[in-house]
């Protein structure tokens, strides 16, 4: 088997794996530290059982986060030697200070935040969960500046050392205030929240449904219902400015996205193509007109470019190859991504509305919100699988391609090993996970009380 | 700061991230494996897990705070190193991964034969962690073979020689020992007698194996390659390993956690010294040896990362420093102060 092939499968399997808990762990830090902050407020039990049932969901999915980033930190050298050679000087430098600056802040103070309640004073427990909370944002922050760079080098951050044939740093300002990681920034923070505020939302309705700790989960659900819109508001501000700036920094990214095969003034929005087994070849389509070029520049009139003409660009700048992604796959996540997207905002929307009309408590529809919790994760993994595979072949945009990436030392051997074994712990980790999960979830506030499980029995359903 | 001391300066700044990490999660890993064997009572096992509770996960963090400077710093060594030691790398990771998920999920259900996995995997996790950190320091040490464009020419049978398993086993017996006497510090009660006692045979063990290692090392030339003499330092090394054997006997709890601490820093300073100015010596040719002139990133790189160092290393050895205060006390089964 090809080992780029393997490698890429990787990185991919193990970093969109992990990316399906990080961004719940990003949202829910900040609604647990939310929580006790009005419970140190108002000394309000309400806000404390609160604290301490989505603390308890929050810290079981946060294990899976922890576990499966240990291996990010290290990949870049195990199975992309030739990248870390490459861009060590730019690269190494945001992750080296993600470590220092927002690991060590997030790990020792949630170590606090769960051993810490009755032996640290109130005022302590709440400022670790804060801590805790501004180190996993921190970590984000350095992470997305570093895929910033890899999808939209700042040209003045940089420059080619021809001596020993790398990329070097000679401006870190420019490093650190790029455009495009902040706005990934300011997409993942809102897409953390809005998931998080979906998994509040299912768990409450569950309950709602089943008429259990009303009050409980009422409350859990209106906070959820707002801080939802606002986030799923905030996500489409996010991603229609990332669109913008793509056209600026990755036309072939957004034409691949949007199957504009020709370049057209103005340009047609598809809704519907048809491609070709390739990927890459349009067979049937059906556009609304003027849309494109609104969506790329704010006016109805502006020139966007096709995939024909950018490919021929590049060939002349880059020599003779492929630059056109997987077609098939960045046009249907992106459609994927914005559909689940606008129906989060429309179903906060709607919950908020309904939360205003009446009591949400005896509504019909309760009991099928739980269904919802597939759009965040859906929507989210389709964004991530779009913006790493709308740059291929790049794995730095115009810089270096990922065939240039690899580790040339692996072995198809090595790399199946690895990918097996990875997959296979993976597998019994989601297990796991989702089976404390659902058992915490459906168990109820009552239960998350107790620090430990033993003193619960009938949450366990056991004797010990 | 001109060029080479700030490729001094990263050097030693690894070291030292290298060196918190076998300090703090040395215990760890040696308390993970010690878990089954210690105690089959519920209750004990999991008193055992709440005496690293809070600051494992804080712990491990100096592992990857360590890969990233190895990154921004040296970013050949790390290209090199990671890639090089391929499988080795994957099987640490898989460590890592079932021992650290072990410890949050153990306790979230209370069926035994669910704990009972839970705990199998903290010690499995935790030797297979201690056992190849050992043996890759081992060969780092002993030199591997590399080619003229900084690439690892072998694989993971390469590292699998009796020097380098050697070294694994010898960190990993170091490791037992370490948790054993963190444990018999954080313990109360007939648990902490019984720690005691095996803090006794692993010493004998421990110190067995560290003396073959520490010969082996001197009489096969691995020793003063590089342009540091490490001089008296092992021998300050062995010294307190072997004061530490008088401590255990004599139930000085906190002077026999000093002195195998003690043995796990010294050891690594001499390890850094013997290899300095080497990241990873070459055995095709010392030629092709990876050092810190020719594997580390631009000045202007290294100067970034060593402001940010310089600002936040000392504030992690406050705030960590001040969690070991927070929960200094003994860890008694009372399964109402239990966590996990």
């Amino acid at each position: 088997m090809n080992p780029i092939l393997l490698s890429r499968l990787q990185f991919g399997f193990t970093t969109l794996y992990h990316w399906l808990f990080v961004p719940l762990t990003l949202g829910m830090v900040w609604y647990v530290a939310f929580f006790q902050t009005r419970y140190y407020q108002t000394k309000d039990e309400t806000w404390h059982k609160m604290t301490k049932f989505w603390g308890k969901l929050f810290l079981i999915n946060f294990a899976i986060g922890v576990v499966t980033g240990i291996i990010q930190e290290f990949q870049f050298g195990m199975n992309w030697s030739e990248y870390s050679r490459y861009v060590g000087d730019i690269i190494g430098a945001p992750l080296a200070i993600e470590a220092l600056m927002a690991f060590f802040l997030e790990s020792t103070f949630l170590g606090i935040w769960i051993f810490g309640e009755g032996r640290v004073s109130e005022k302590v427990h709440l400022a670790s969960i804060w801590l805790a909370a501004i180190g996993s944002t921190l970590s984000a922050l350095w992470i997305l500046l570093a895929n910033g760079f890899m999808q939209a080098p700042p040209a003045n951050s940089f420059i080619f050392n021809p001596v020993n044939g790398r990329l070097e740093l000679v401006n870190f300002f420019a490093l650190i205030w790029n455009l495009k990681g902040w706005i990934l920034f300011w997409h993942t923070i809102s897409d953390g929240v809005a998931m998080a505020a979906f998994l509040i939302l299912a768990v409450s309705a569950y309950h709602i449904a089943r008429k259990q700790n009303l009050e409980f989960f009422k409350h859990s659900f209106n906070v959820a219902a707002v801080s939802g819109l606002v986030a799923g508001v905030m996500i489409f501000l996010g991603g229609h400015t990332m669109g913008q700036y793509m056209a600026e920094v990755q036309p072939m990214k957004l034409a691949a996205i949007e199957a504009i095969w020709e370049t057209e003034q103005p340009a047609s929005f598809s809704l519907l193509t048809i491609g070709d087994l390739s990927g890459k070849q349009e067979v049937w389509s059906f556009r609304i007109p003027y849309a494109m070029s609104f969506l790329a520049c704010n006016n109805f009139t502006c020139e966007v470019k096709g995939v024909k003409e950018l490919q021929a660009n590049y060939e002349q700048q880059f020599g003779p190859g492929d630059y056109i992604p997987l077609m098939v796959v960045t046009y249907w996540t992106f459609r994927i991504m914005m559909a689940f997207g606008m129906v989060m905002i429309l179903i906060t929307a709607f919950f908020v509305w309904a939360n205003l009309r009446g009591d949400i408590t005896k509504t019909r529809w309760m009991k099928w919100v739980p269904w919802l919790l597939i759009l965040p994760y859906l929507a989210n993994a389709s964004g991530w699988i779009l913006t790493e595979m709308g740059r291929q072949p790049w794995i730095i945009y115009g810089l270096l391609r990922v065939e240039d990436a690899v580790s040339p030392n692996l072995t198809p051997t090595d790399l199946l090993i690895s990918l097996i074994g990875f997959a296979a712990i993976y597998l019994a980790l989601a297990v796991s996970m989702i089976y404390l999960m659902k058992k915490y979830a459906t168990a109820g506030p009552d239960a998350a009380m107790h620090e430990s499980v033993d003193v619960a029995p009938a949450m366990v359903g056991s004797q010990d | 700061m001109s060029y080479e001391s700030l490729q001094i300066l990263w050097f030693v700044l690894i070291a030292v991230l290298w060196i918190g990490f076998y300090f703090l999660e040395g215990f760890d890993f040696g308390v993970g494996m010690l878990l089954p064997f210690l105690s089959k009572k519920d209750e004990e096992r999991r008193a055992i897990i709440n005496t690293i509770g809070p600051v494992w996960d804080g712990n491990e963090v100096w592992l990857l705070t360590a890969g990233g400077a190895t990154f921004a710093a040296f970013p050949h060594w790390y290209a090199s190193m990671f890639s090089g030691f391929y499988l080795a790398m994957f099987l640490l990771l898989v460590g890592l991964i079932l021992r650290g998920i072990s410890f949050e999920y153990r306790s979230k259900d209370a069926a035994p034969a669910w704990r009972k996995r839970f705990d199998w995997m903290i010690a499995i996790g935790s030797f297979m962690s201690a056992l190849l950190l050992g043996t890759v320091f081992a060969n780092l040490a002993r030199g591997v073979p590399i080619d003229e464009k900084m690439m690892f020419t072998g694989n993971l049978f390469t590292l699998l020689n009796p020097y380098g398993l050697l070294g694994g086993l010898t960190t990993t017996a170091v490791f037992l020992l370490h948790g054993a006497n963190f444990l018999a510090l954080k313990l109360e009660g007939e648990l902490r007698e019984r720690v005691n006692l095996f803090a006794k045979k692993l010493w004998i063990g421990a110190s067995v194996l560290y003396l073959v290692l520490g010969v082996f090392t001197y009489a096969s030339g691995f020793w003063a390659r590089g342009i540091i003499d490490p001089g008296v330092i092992p021998i300050a090394a062995v010294a307190a390993l072997l004061v530490a054997g008088y401590f255990i006997n004599q139930k000085m709890e906190g002077w026999a956690f000093i002195m195998v601490a003690a043995n796990i820093v010294l050891t690594q300073v001499t390890f850094f010294s013997m290899t300095f100015p080497n990241l990873m010596l070459s055995t095709t040719d010392p030629a092709y040896s990876l050092t810190i002139y020719n594997a580390s990133a631009s000045q202007y790189a290294l100067g970034v990362t060593s402001i940010s160092a310089l600002i936040f290393l000392p504030l992690i050895l406050a705030y960590q420093g001040w969690t070991y205060y927070t929960f200094r006390k003994r860890i008694s089964t009372d399964k109402k102060t239990l966590v996990y």
